[in-house]
């Protein structure tokens, strides 16, 4: 059986296809057989970050409308051998993703693969609630702001409510926190809200912090997960999100000032 | 009009199962004079409550006869003070036939759960008091231990509310009793939803968008003064809510 895993967030804009880009690159990468749904159907874009989107002939709609195979839907990475992508349909609407459809899709994949990440559109209309539906686990991104952290908590309230988990009565889909666009000097100016604010405020826990960095929009423009600018902080603060989504203990990293030098460290510290 | 063009409109309504709270006369005996003098006093302690509500009539500890019951009687007193009689809960058949004769509804019979009705001075009728008596069975409270979400709604249609949880900005908690939060308030709560003034809010930290108790609120912006962010109850005082913090009571 598959890990169904969402990518949600409530707020546009925050980096939810980042994420599940990332992360489904991430899982693939240490060797599980992982694909990645774009949800967010007549607004795709999961296939343009992936660089994939030249390759796209079926989509998702085609499938659940039995004009098209899985096989001939879904995409094969070309940088990671186990990763596939099953992308939107830009023409159609969002109403052409009915649960039984995207159940029978999610069944399929999960006989074939591990893990099934979920991107999910932004708001809280039908669209979001289908990704969500189906999920075993939440991965949702907030950035440090107070409307996004409010509408993170309002998709956290539908998670326990509307998912098939909860419809059910089974356990509770799993929540992770993944705050993104995090900038501590920003946060030591007061600008912004701390980790430590938002873990208060929405009490479930970490997943990781992704630094906000030049680095993630250049990735994003030129077709490329920032997971795999190995050498970047945000790279690597993805690389440790999906450590810790495994299981993996990992200390977190990048949540204080680059900038600051040993010794105002070491006054504070003191 | 075809049958087909009939069965393609939408119909004109639809039937939905509704729970009220509704007020209930439980009568001893039946002498209209009585009856009338008793109802005027009784309104006059609260006039604005019984201001065309539906009653119903409980049987259940009638000890009168039946041949004195005069429905049509008792619903022209109450209908001039504006109460509207609705049905009746019977003890026996000849009963339900009297009732039935003056066209109130029946309703089933047994475990009338006995709330003290906002009767406002209950000591003003010692003996109805000391009838109700015999134990009354405290409404349930309802236990939360998840956090209460932006947009989420929680209702304790009967007693108090326990949340173990945060009460997140958005989210809206309701309950006719007391409301205790052991986490940060931070959305909306309101107690006493059915006019109980003595309900209280408690709350480990106050940052609420707004306390309502009976009816009677504030909202965030004029609850900053005292207690904000810190552990407090809320409590109805002479018709203002009055913060008090926890620490201090």
């Amino acid at each position: 059986m598959a890990r169904i895993i969402v990518v949600t967030s409530g707020k546009g804009g925050v980096g939810k296809t980042t994420t599940s880009a990332s992360i489904s690159t991430g899982l693939a990468k240490r060797g599980h057989k992982t694909v990645v749904i774009d949800f967010d159907v007549g607004l795709r874009n999961l296939d343009l970050i992936m660089n994939c989107e030249r390759r796209v002939v079926y989509d998702f709609v085609n499938v659940i409308q039995g004009e098209a195979t899985l096989n001939q839907a879904l995409i094969k990475d070309k940088r990671v051998e186990t990763l596939y992508i099953l992308p939107a349909s830009q023409t159609r609407e969002k109403e052409a993703l009915t649960k039984d459809g995207v159940e029978k899709v999610i069944n399929e994949l999960s006989e074939t693969f591990d893990y099934i990440v979920c991107d999910s559109p932004a708001g809280i209309e039908h669209g979001a609630l289908m990704a969500l539906y189906y999920a075993d686990e939440a991965i949702v991104v907030t950035n440090p702001e107070v409307s996004s952290v409010r509408d993170s908590d309002r998709i956290l309230g539908i998670l326990q409510s509307k998912s098939r988990r909860a419809e059910m009565g089974q356990d509770p889909v799993k929540e992770h926190l993944l705050l993104t666009r995090y900038n501590p000097d920003r946060v030591e100016k007061g600008e912004m809200l701390s980790v430590q604010d938002v873990e208060e405020i929405l009490a479930i826990p970490l997943l990781g912090v992704i630094p906000e960095s030049q680095i993630v929009l250049n990735a994003s423009n030129q077709g490329l997960p920032v997971i795999l600018e190995e050498q970047s902080d945000a790279g690597q603060a993805y690389e440790d999100a999906v450590a810790r989504l495994l299981g993996e203990e990992r200390e977190h990293r990048f949540m204080t000032s680059q900038k600051k030098g040993f010794f105002s460290r070491m006054f504070k510290g003191g | 009009m075809s049958d087909s063009a009939a069965t393609d409109t939408k119909q004109s309504f639809q039937l939905k199962s509704a729970s009220v709270s509704l007020t209930a006369l439980e009568l001893y005996y039946f002498d209209n004079d009585e009856f009338e003098a008793n109802l005027r006093d009784k309104i006059s302690q609260a006039p604005g409550f019984f201001k065309d509500i539906p009653l119903i009539i409980s049987l259940e500890k009638y000890e009168g006869l039946d041949s004195e019951l005069d429905f049509f009687k008792m619903i022209g007193t109450c209908r001039r003070h504006n109460i509207h009689v609705i049905g009746v809960r019977a003890a026996n058949d000849d009963q339900r036939r009297l009732a039935r004769g003056a066209s109130l509804a029946l309703l089933p019979g047994g475990s009338l759960k006995e709330r003290p009705a906002p009767e406002a001075p209950a000591e003003a009728e010692p003996e109805a008091a000391a009838a109700q008596e015999p134990a009354n069975e405290p409404a349930p409270a309802k236990i939360i231990n998840q956090p209460v979400r932006s947009g989420q709604q929680v209702y304790a249609p009967e007693g108090d509310l326990i949340i173990l949880a945060p009460v997140q900005a958005g989210a809206e908690v309701l309950a006719a009793g007391n409301i205790h939060v052991y986490g940060p308030l931070r959305g909306r709560a309101l107690a006493g939803i059915h006019g109980a003034e003595s309900a209280r809010v408690f709350c480990q930290s106050l940052e609420a968008e707004l306390v309502s108790i009976a009816g009677h609120y504030k909202i965030s912006e004029d609850l900053q003064d005292i207690g904000w962010k810190s552990a407090v109850q809320i409590q109805l005082r002479d018709d203002v809510l009055v913060v008090t913090p926890l620490d201090k009571a």
